[in-house]
């Protein structure tokens, strides 16, 4: 074996000693995901920003912060629910991590409801994605699009609780894939201590 | 995952502090959002605390403090880079909002 051919063997078989980071591919892939999908709505705020600040006639349509104080405080309890959930894995109580699997799994189904519930009364309103009656109509577009991703993710995360916690209580799934799942939840609920301020809170009516 | 582990054995007082903690926090965005001050001071108060909650978040619920530093490191920089270099754009939406023209 020639000293290139050494080379080349210590190369390959440094690439593909352990993985990345000692990080496990799929939490690895987890937290790359995660990655992509905070400069996905980093791009999508920024762009609301943008169009906010240079928008003179900028709507502020929120009355009551109720709703969306209650929709906070479920899904920050849900986070919470879902730190059980891989706790109660890690001790091997499997009735209780599946339990609390599907509370956080419940959480967000509610916080949806309650989602869907603010859409329909600002579209009763007669806001619509192209114009609403208080001013500019990129407000409906921006928010509309900036809520409804974060409720697309909500809606991905519960079916992901589900089918997930579903296969972990069959045997199929591990601690380690709730462990993963956990931190898909968790970062849809950091999206939201962002959403919360920039799109509702600046826009209560004074 | 073996540096998470123990962590996550530390008992769940730790995960209850930083729940309320988080709970605070939100709280108190609500806070803001009632004060008497002009739109700009509101966004940055409620964006501190928002970047607070966050780091709390990501630190203790998604228990990136205990992976492997370079991992953490790599996950901080580079978000943290790609979200500063997205504001390169705010003047222009300043040009929009006083009718400037574009530079020839």
């Amino acid at each position: 074996m020639s000293q290139a051919d050494l080379t080349v063997d210590e190369h390959s078989t440094g690439l593909t000693i352990g993985p990345v980071f000692s990080i496990p591919t799929k939490k690895l892939a987890m937290w790359l995901f995660i990655i992509a999908d905070t400069m996905t709505f980093a791009a999508c705020l920024v762009a609301y920003g943008f169009v906010r600040n240079g928008s003179p006639d900028w709507p502020r349509p929120f009355h009551s912060i109720t709703n969306v104080a209650l929709m906070t405080f479920i899904l920050l309890t849900s986070s919470l629910t879902m730190l059980l959930a891989l706790r109660s894995a890690r001790m091997g109580d499997k009735a209780a991590a599946f339990r609390w699997t599907m509370i956080t799994a419940a959480a967000g189904i509610l916080f949806a409801i309650l989602h869907v519930r603010e859409w329909m009364a600002l579209i009763s309103e007669g806001m619509t994605l192209f114009k609403n009656p208080w001013g500019t109509g990129l407000f409906g577009a921006s928010f509309f699009t900036v809520t409804g991703l974060h409720l697309t993710h909500v809606t991905g995360g519960i079916v992901a609780l589900i089918v997930v916690g579903v296969r972990y209580k069959g045997g199929r799934y591990n601690a380690d894939d709730l462990e993963i799942l956990g931190l898909y939840w968790h970062f849809v609920d950091l999206v939201w201590m962002f959403v919360v301020p920039l799109v509702y809170l600046l826009n209560l009516a004074h | 995952m073996a540096t998470a582990e123990a962590h996550r054995s530390a008992g769940i007082g730790k995960d209850l502090a930083v729940y309320l903690c988080l709970l605070v926090l939100a709280g108190l965005q609500f806070v803001i959002a009632r004060q008497n001050i002009d739109a700009s001071q509101m966004l940055w108060r409620m964006l501190a605390v928002a970047i607070v909650e966050a780091g709390l978040a990501v630190r203790f619920f998604m228990h990136l403090g205990t992976e492997k530093r370079g991992f953490a490191l790599f996950v901080v920089i580079f978000t943290v880079f790609v979200l500063l270099a997205m504001q390169y754009g705010w003047t222009d939406s300043s040009r929009m909002v006083i009718g400037a023209p574009f530079s020839k």
